[in-house]
């Protein structure tokens, strides 16, 4: 409400009638909504989803001039669709006991705690604008003149680490450049030395120790973490105390001690142990460069956080992308049968009959060429490295869609000799009311098994194809770019370790978070589900 | 049986064929032999006799399916669909951009890749049934648990950490082998930790799948009557269960068996291995458009040698499989 109100009064003061009114518009129609709907589910995401549109809308006016990608917009559709589905699996109780089985597993509870962290880094570098530029003083802000470089929330959350850069490569938490320099010394003498970092390190006093200094802030984020979780944990068993109107005491009894329930203290410690690294990791990246600096001295923590965005976008967007295809073509293929079920067989055994990385490959290198030859169709260089970056997603998606057909194809022709179908077509029904409402529901559990499987694979992937140079835009942030370019350098000598280290590092945390939920995820719904 | 193999062997025909358009389409289609020209050449001052001499030197200055201006047959066989696409199912694959054969290219490149492959696959065959085994024979105790969290960890890294953590480690660190090259002369000297890396990036998920078919047969009605017997655990588990577990998973090699010839993309060009995969990411960075459509026809002939294969070796091993 308050930040509702920031807005309003903000905006206002901006002379943005038309949001304003947009404003108390969605805050009108979220409380009718909310209190005279049927339907509370699709009241609760309808509302979550203006809720949505007016963050996206208003927040970047914070910083600059809203400029979304079109990568952005997929993954605000991903969320608004991760949400209702949500809200509707908590309104129907038979789903929302099998979700219940997922989370009655500790690993399932800390890893969505790990996955929702990169969720929200992925959120926060998905809200795009263009900053203003510093205009002169006296020439007013009535015009405001914005720049063409597009950045996000999460390079202002992240500013420390974005500006800082150094010259060249510097190890992590060096004060000195890794390589040698000729200096002139104030006397006119040239001595060849490790030169001094402008940024990492620029605070300590001459003689000063770095362990020390170091120990010393880590400590101060340690205890600003813990801070910030002690504060999170309250919120979360003062919120569980309402809910159970129960005593505080109680409350925190049940959660901690008695665990009774889901496993809501597993998920909880995992949050304690994401607050204090993310603690750690910013505050002391404000002295020092925690993972280095990379060939042209831009800080590697940085490019890792930043990569985590087209991790988490690669492995969801393949799959969104395929996801209708798959479902619309292995449904038709098992329940229609006959010549239909024969073209959709010959049709995936084809493309499944291609190699992937090489069906991959050549997709890539024609994609290349057309965008190469048009380059007019796209004003920076952001924007052609979203649109490849796409492509590359839409190339993965139709590649990866054969094996979730075939297991639906499976399925189907397993269901659509179960009574129930017989009784829903002896009623009259069309076959699209068949798939939409009798047989779509029954596959729900594979696709979401498969989803959540293929998310890992998805990530892994990507480096390799980065490798391969069928990957990611070089001009773009990624894992796998990291490691091709730390590759090179691995011959150096002495070897420059850290930028491979930390992508691997943050690759690793969000592929084992994945694997491990995705492991839960098919325990509570399909155990016997081959999808190996 | 005969007939079921003749079958199947006939439904190969317009799948290859559909193959070769699909690549057609995505090489001629998508961009007409003039944008490739201009890629190739860089696109800044393309003068237009610049990319019809490329064209013309490339063999790209055909009409696409039916040239009007030629005589009788070579309407249709004086194209580039014909030169291009239909002369790949005679194995003709051409000339790749810098002039070599590319047909007699991966004649001499698919025994490297092969020298590669088959040790991963027989080694690492033998390796991940005795990890798998293990874990199943210690089924529900610590051990297994461990082994599984082993399993889901060695699968969440990526494999190019292993390349390059093994090539830093034994290669640079310990010296015990080359860190990358190639002789055919001495090949196991170099051979040796491509191996190893290979095998061991596979261990993660192969070792649980494995895992799970093991575990999905003891709970079979024939293991509760051997164990009546008055079998001991290891009689049933090696001699019961891995002998009827091999079927799935045998059945499921002999599809990968042709593509062994193709190699590993990744791993070969970090190796510095002259074999079919790193030939692949060759002809990618180069753009090679020749080279890239002739893997992918290759490659799709010899996955659906490997699904023919299967196919013949259930019937084999599976005397259930009706022939229909």
């Amino acid at each position: 409400m308050a930040l509702a109100l920031f807005f309003t009064v903000k905006m206002l003061m901006q002379g943005q009638a038309l949001l304003t009114l947009g404003i108390v518009v969605a805050a009108l129609v979220a409380v009718v909504l909310l209190n005279y709907a049927t339907r509370k589910w699709l009241a609760a995401s309808a509302v979550t989803l203006l809720g949505l549109i007016l963050l996206l809308v208003l927040l970047p006016w914070l910083f600059g001039r809203p400029k979304y990608l079109y990568s952005d917009y997929f993954f605000f559709v991903l969320l608004a669709f991760l949400s209702t589905s949500g809200f509707y699996v908590y309104s129907k109780l038979h789903l929302r006991m099998t979700w219940r089985q997922v989370f009655q597993r500790k690993v399932a509870m800390g890893t969505v705690v790990v996955l929702l962290f990169f969720l929200v880094i992925t959120f926060l570098d998905s809200i795009h604008f263009q900053p203003p530029l510093n205009t002169m003083a006296g020439k007013s802000a009535a015009q405001p003149q914005y720049s063409t470089q597009i950045v996000s929330v999460l390079d202002r959350v992240l500013g420390a680490m974005r500006d800082k850069d150094e010259k060249s490569y510097s190890a992590p938490f060096a004060t000195r450049l890794y390589v040698k320099e000729s200096i002139e010394l104030p006397g006119g003498k040239i001595v060849r030395e490790y030169p001094r970092l402008k940024h990492g390190g620029r605070h300590l006093q001459p003689g000063q120790s770095v362990a020390g200094d170091v120990a010393s802030k880590a400590l101060i984020a340690v205890l600003f973490g813990l801070g910030v979780w002690l504060l999170l944990a309250l919120l979360f068993t003062l919120g569980r105390m309402l809910q159970k109107r129960c005593a505080l005491r109680s409350a925190v009894l049940e959660l901690f001690v008695e665990r009774r329930g889901l496993p809501w203290h597993v998920a909880l410690y995992t949050l304690l142990v994401v607050c204090i690294i993310a603690a750690l990791l910013l505050y002391l990246s404000n002295f020092y460069h925690v993972f280095g600096t990379d060939k042209v001295g831009q800080d590697t923590l940085y490019q890792a956080l930043k990569s985590v965005r087209t991790g988490v976008l690669i492995g969801t967007l393949a799959t969104l992308i395929m996801l209708p295809f798959a479902f619309l073509l292995g449904v038709a293929a098992g329940y229609l049968k006959g010549w239909v079920d024969d073209l959709i067989q010959f049709l995936y055994t084809t493309l499944s009959s291609i190699p992937g990385v090489l069906l991959i490959a050549a997709s890539v290198l024609a994609m290349d060429v057309y965008i190469s030859n048009h380059e007019s169709l796209f004003r920076t260089a952001a924007e052609r490295g979203d649109v490849k970056f796409l492509a590359l997603c839409g190339i993965l998606g139709v590649t990866g869609w054969i094996g979730l057909c075939r297991l639906l194809r499976g399925e189907a022709l397993k269901i659509r000799e179960m009574d129930y179908i017989e009784a829903a077509r002896a009623f009259g029904l069309g076959h699209l009311k068949v798939i939409f409402n009798h047989i779509a529901p029954n596959v729900m559990h594979i696709i979401m098994i498969v989803v959540v499987l293929d998310f890992s694979g998805l990530v892994l992937a990507e480096a390799v194809l980065s490798y391969i140079g069928i990957g990611i835009d070089p001009t773009m942030n990624s894992w796998g770019n990291m490691i091709n370019s730390a590759r090179l350098e691995m011959a150096r000598e002495p070897v420059v370790w850290w930028a491979l280290v930390a992508a691997l590092l943050f690759m690793f945390a969000l592929v084992l978070a994945a694997n491990l939920f995705a492991d839960a995820v098919r325990d509570a719904f399909d155990p016997k589900l081959r999808t190996g | 049986m005969l007939a079921y193999i003749v079958r199947r062997v006939l439904y190969a025909i317009p799948l290859l064929i559909a193959v070769n358009l699909i690549t057609f389409l995505l090489f001629f289609s998508v961009n007409s032999p003039d944008d490739m020209a201009r890629a190739q050449l860089g696109n800044k001052n393309v003068k237009p006799e610049m990319i019809e001499r490329w064209k013309r030197e490339k063999g790209y200055d055909k009409p696409k399916w039916f040239n009007a201006k030629a005589y009788g047959i070579e309407k249709l066989t004086d194209t580039l669909f014909f030169q291009k696409s239909v002369k790949l199912f005679l194995f003709d694959f051409g000339n790749a951009d810098n002039g070599r054969n590319i047909g007699y290219d991966i004649r001499v490149r698919m025994w490297p890749s092969l020298a590669i492959a088959l040790p991963v696959l027989l080694v690492g065959l033998l390796v991940y049934i005795t990890f798998a085994m293990t874990m199943a024979f210690f089924r529900a105790t610590y051990v297994d648990f461990w082994g599984v969290i082993f399993c889901v960890v060695i699968m969440s890294i990526s494999s190019m950490f292993y390349i390059i953590g093994g090539q830093y480690l034994i290669g640079k660190l310990l010296h015990l082998t080359p860190i990358s090259g190639f002789n055919p002369d001495n090949m196991f000297k170099f051979l040796v930790l491509p191996v190893i890396i290979g095998i061991f990036s596979g261990l993660g998920a192969t070792s649980r799948w494995y895992r799970t078919i093991f575990l999905e047969d003891i709970n079979k009605d024939y293991v509760r009557t051997a164990r009546a017997k008055g079998l001991s655990e290891g009689v049933v588990l090696f001699k019961h269960v891995l002998g009827n577990a091999m079927i799935p998973i045998l059945t499921g090699i002999v599809a990968t068996l042709p593509l062994l010839f193709m190699g590993s993309l990744v791993t070969e060009s970090f190796f510095g291995i002259p074999g079919l995969g790193s030939y692949v990411i060759d002809g990618i960075r180069a753009q090679d458009f020749g080279i890239v459509r002739s893997m992918v026809f290759l490659g799709s002939v010899l996955y659906i040698l490997g699904l023919l294969l299967t196919d013949i070796s259930y019937t084999l091993v599976d005397p259930r499989i009706r022939f229909s």
